[in-house]
């Protein structure tokens, strides 16, 4: 902060010294999300936050569209005491790009609490986005104590049994999957009999060239079972899809990106456009991480450009910081 | 005549009433000490996404009640459908009082991998 930077203060709930200009310079990192383009059937991803450096060619395919995650719009401790600015600053983003995106799709936990008032501002939000269509799953956030009612009221109206549903854009299918529901003592996410009976049936007639891309909230691999970053039943999902020459499976919930190829599926997670949480067992919990305004920048260097093409070995891409 | 009738009857209430608010409040300070057991308590705290004691062990008639010092919110939810809090968020508290004997386990329906138990003994 300079010294100046005192009589600039907008507000400063936390009596920090932090200005919300300084806030918002220091939560760069924050506004993340993932520009994802389609091309020749196989799907690219970039962060956003990182899009300088992208090859203009690498921006043109059959499709692109945005994966946001994680705004847990409500959320106001010291991690992010405005999670509003941040998606607002995410939304800055993508309408900055320059091949507008198609749709948004949001891989949940849009709200913080479930209330009413938290879906309204990210709805709010994402109305001055370029991209006027929003897919949703939910996250575990937002189906609390009414067993997603009120979800299923505002995003899941065309939806199948707690949310799920396909749709296709450009030849490419995309599968809707909601694993945050029914969720039992000392388990993962759970997809459920119902679901997986669906997901067969919705995949059977389509023929084997066909993209898929599946977005869930919780990740649709074992990341680390250890703090429930993983889906019990995933594995059953994923046997429907092996017919497919490229599957990739969108996720949210763990705060950070990684990505992971295995056969002909590519794994990848989105960043919070809310607050950062820590690499799988480096902190004693998956709570959200304050880190020194110094830091993030480096910290959240893992955004970065994912080119991720199909028959890589087995690996997880976790980029370097800085 | 009547609305006077009617001031004295509003009165005599107002009058009633006070006398009420003073001396049952006395009262009810004996009827404490006279009656009650010292009412057993206990706390269970919720923070780094765990619940401590994972295992609590109390007599029949202990209140138990949560606390949530998480930066996220939580839920205790029993396993076998005997009781179940609203969403805690933080600094959020939730009590339930354990009049059977028993093994209770219980977990956050949000993060289901925190799990907890406490056993009710006689």
């Amino acid at each position: 902060m300079s010294g100046k930077a005192k009589d600039e203060l907008l507000h400063d709930h936390n009596r920090d010294g932090v200005d919300r200009r300084g806030f918002l310079k220091c939560m760069a990192w924050a506004g993340t999300g993932a520009f994802c383009v389609i091309k020749g059937g196989v799907l690219n991803s970039f962060s956003l936050s990182r899009l300088s450096e992208m090859n203009p060619a690498d921006a043109k395919g059959e499709l692109s569209f945005v994966q946001i995650s994680d705004s847990h719009m409500g959320f106001n401790k010291p991690a992010n005491s405005d999670v509003a600015a941040t998606l607002q600053a995410a939304v800055a983003k993508i309408n900055a790009l320059s091949i507008p995106p198609e749709f948004l799709l949001h891989t949940g936990d849009i709200s913080h609490l479930s209330r009413p008032e938290e879906f309204d501002t990210v709805d709010q939000i994402l109305k001055s986005a370029s991209a006027k269509d929003v897919f949703f799953v939910p996250g575990e956030h937002d189906v609390l104590n009414d067993d997603g009612k009120q979800y299923l009221d505002r995003y899941g109206k065309a939806a199948q049994g707690n949310g799920w549903y396909s749709f296709e854009k450009k030849g490419v299918h995309f599968i809707g999957l909601v694993n945050v529901m029914n969720l039992k003592a000392g388990g993962l996410g759970t997809l459920g009999h119902d679901q997986l009976e669906w997901l067969e049936k919705d995949v059977k007639h389509l023929k084997s060239s066909t993209p898929i891309v599946v977005f869930a909230h919780i990740p649709l691999w074992a990341m680390y079972p250890e703090w429930g970053w993983g889906t019990e039943d995933s594995a059953q999902a994923l046997s429907y899809l092996k017919k497919f020459g490229s599957v990739t499976v969108l996720n949210g919930h763990i705060h950070q990106t990684m990505q992971k190829i295995e056969g002909n599926v590519t794994f990848h997670t989105a960043a919070s456009t809310a607050f950062p949480q820590p690499k799988p067992g480096e902190a004693p919990s998956p709570g959200p991480m304050k880190v020194p305004a110094e830091q993030l920048r480096s910290l959240l260097g893992i955004t970065d450009v994912n080119h991720v093409r199909g028959q890589h070995a087995l690996a997880v891409v976790d980029s370097n910081l800085g | 005549m009547r609305s006077s009738v009617r001031i004295a009857s509003a009165l005599g209430v107002a009058v009633a009433m006070t006398s009420l608010g003073a001396i049952p409040g006395m009262r009810r300070t004996v009827v404490t000490s006279a009656q009650e057991k010292p009412a057993s308590t206990a706390e269970v705290k919720i923070d780094n996404f765990s619940f401590g004691p994972v295992t609590l062990t109390v007599s029949v008639g202990t209140t138990v009640t949560w606390v949530n010092r998480d930066d996220i919110p939580h839920t205790v939810v029993s396993t076998d459908k005997v009781f179940k809090s609203k969403v805690l968020d933080t600094d959020e508290k939730f009590s339930y009082t354990f009049t059977k004997p028993g093994d209770y386990p219980y977990f956050c329906s949000i993060h289901p991998k925190m799990t907890g138990k406490v056993v009710v003994t006689n």
